[in-house]
């Protein structure tokens, strides 16, 4: 005798209410009155940010309708963009951000030889944008807006990725200088702050420099958040490692696989994988790390928005200002953690999907 | 039965103070069926760690096919190549599919075309009986296929010796029975093998020796008709007392 094989009861959304927000009087009252909060502050913010919002004009007293006054961004929306780069030239800023696009594409491809997209795409936004000796030279003082922080986030990450990953294998290295190598340089990194790093960056090291050598101060400033970066990396790696049983190891030296292809194809697949979110984690840092670039005076787009408050015709404007720099990163991150979240899905090992045959 | 093809002499191993090992000597011939029994923490397992070269050690030689696991490097891996190890919990890959599972040493370490190991990755894989999972990846096996895949692909690297380190042990119940009859199988195909195992069956109908281990030493070894019913040391009858 079998019994007869059913689909499991649906809930509806009406059971769904009465079961989690008003199954009993106490319940019903503490949902209605956060029900009505909710609602209230949603309709603050929107009529604020959009029903009464002024989206153009010259200075402060074109907003008077008493909403946001997003003018302050629009005003200046080519710096908000990039910078004080020269008016002729914002193709360039263009095409830099395609190949950025073109650094960033092998976690869409995921093909052994889409890696060494990477670095190309990011050696070429920065050759087009410096100009290389074929175009016009624009010093990076006039770059700036948005996209230098995509510029710094993205170049950070590809290279603070590989690195981080060099480190978290040294700091399990049986060679012992190696190892005390990777756990010195992770331990001084992490144990200063990063603004610390960057003016020890600008203003230190060009005294110990001889004189006829001397670094673009925005290439100085991407190298230390490179470095420090990568020792976070470092430890989000290392997680991963620690999670992978000694059992895969041994099972690889069994068949043969000396160390270096136990670690490429069986060790560092399998703790990738679990480091995604960490290593998002570290890459989300990165990116909001970029605005200490105003310590070597850059302006990103947070230092775009200071200056206009610095602006008297601004005056007043902060909130509008510094919501729509919120605005500009939130979007960003949230981009790159939905990214991470659907990485670690298509990635999974597949579970079972039934009874075993 | 023709040269012998595992030579282990006054072998002594430590973890740290431990004295695990102590002094063995053992030699098994070609097609030779050696089943170890012994107590958990007897040594059994490390005994064949250090045939396979998983285990460094101490004191002793073990030569395997003729090649000294402690010789120069390029002997020593030749002689760990001679050997296949099965383990306890199957320690597959859960990257890879079965069939890459099988392919993928025979790919980077004996230079085999990628057409030609998988080729013989599902030959292997039809002999274990789990050819239609070649795609599968090992999360979506039952242990026992697991443990057989886990066997093709020792099986793949062409070893002249398999070690198995309780091959059963992890396994439910229902599951132990497939494993077993690969094993039997794979022994009147001729293959030299030593299994640590806790399955008397197992002993009594494939093993031409059965080895008592018992605190780091050999106690025993004998014929397995002779061993279980007519044991000579103390210690092999006391534990044969408690298991049967």
């Amino acid at each position: 005798m079998t019994a007869a094989v059913r689909k499991p009861p649906r809930r509806s959304f009406a059971d769904w209410a009465r079961a989690n927000l008003f199954a009993t009087r106490g319940d019903t009252v503490v949902s209605l009155v956060l029900l009505a909060l909710i609602a209230w502050g949603v309709w603050a913010a929107l009529d604020w940010a959009v029903l009464k919002a002024t989206w153009t004009g010259e200075g402060r007293e074109a907003c008077a309708a008493g909403g946001a006054c997003w003018a302050v961004v629009t005003a200046r929306w080519r710096q908000v963009v990039a910078g004080f780069y020269p008016e002729g030239h914002l193709w360039r800023v263009a095409l830099a951000m395609a190949f950025l696009a073109v650094a960033v594409s092998p976690v869409v491809i995921r093909k052994g030889w889409s890696f060494a997209l990477a670095p190309l795409g990011v050696v070429a936004a920065w050759a087009v944008l410096g100009g290389a000796n074929l175009l016009p030279r624009v010093p990076t003082e006039y770059w700036g807006g948005v996209f230098l922080n995509v510029l710094i986030g993205i170049t950070g990450s590809v290279f603070a990725l590989p690195l981080g990953i060099a480190l978290a294998l040294g700091r399990r290295s049986n060679l012992p200088v190696v190892k005390w190598l990777s756990v010195g340089f992770i331990e001084l990194v992490r144990g200063v702050p990063l603004i610390t790093l960057l003016f020890m960056a600008s203003v230190v090291l060009p005294l110990f420099t001889p004189a006829g050598l001397s670094f673009d101060k925005l290439v100085r400033a991407l190298i230390v958040i490179t470095l420090f970066e990568a020792a976070y990396m470092a430890e989000a790696v290392r997680g991963g490692l620690q999670a992978i049983p000694p059992g895969q190891r041994e099972a690889a030296r069994a068949l043969g696989l000396n160390p270096w292809m136990t670690t490429r194809l069986i060790v560092l697949p399998q703790a990738l994988r679990i480091s995604i979110p960490a290593i998002v984690n570290t890459f989300i840092g990165l990116f909001k790390d970029t605005t200490l670039v105003y310590v070597i005076a850059l302006l990103d787009v947070t230092g775009v928005m200071r200056q206009a408050l610095a602006d008297f015709a601004w005056q007043g404007s902060e909130a509008e200002a510094y919501v729509f720099v919120a605005l500009v990163f939130w979007i960003a991150c949230f981009a790159m953690s939905r990214w991470a979240a659907a990485l670690e899905k298509r990635g999974a090992a597949p579970r079972p999907v039934q009874e075993h045959a | 039965m023709s040269a012998p093809i595992v030579e282990v002499s006054g072998l002594n191993k430590w973890f740290g103070d431990a004295h695990v090992l102590r002094g063995l000597d053992l030699t098994i011939k070609e097609g030779e069926r050696v089943v170890v029994l012994g107590p958990s923490g007897s040594g059994k397992s490390t005994l064949i760690r250090c045939v396979n070269g998983l285990e460094p050690f101490q004191e002793g030689a073990i030569r395997v096919a003729g090649a000294d696991l402690k010789g120069p490097r390029a002997e020593a891996e030749t002689a760990k190549r001679k050997t296949g190890m099965v383990f306890q919990s199957f320690n597959l890959f859960p990257h890879l599919s079965v069939l890459d599972n099988c392919t993928l040493a025979p790919i980077q370490v004996r230079k085999v075309p990628r057409r030609q190991a998988e080729a013989e990755a599902m030959t292997l894989l039809e002999r274990v009986r789990i050819a239609e999972h070649a795609r599968k990846y090992p999360a979506q096996l039952s242990g026992g296929q697991q443990q057989r895949a886990a066997i093709a692909r020792a099986l793949a690297m062409q070893p002249q010796i398999m070690l198995f380190d309780e091959p059963t042990s992890a396994l439910d119940p229902e599951m132990v029975g497939e494993v077993l009859e690969v094993m039997v199988e794979l022994a009147k195909a001729g293959m030299t093998m030593v299994v640590v195992t806790h399955e008397m069956g197992f002993a009594r109908q494939v093993a031409d020796r059965v080895v008592f281990m018992d605190e780091g030493e050999i106690v025993e070894a004998a014929a397995p008709e002779e061993f279980f019913t007519n044991p000579r040391e103390a210690r092999t009858r006391e534990f044969l007392s408690k298991i049967l």
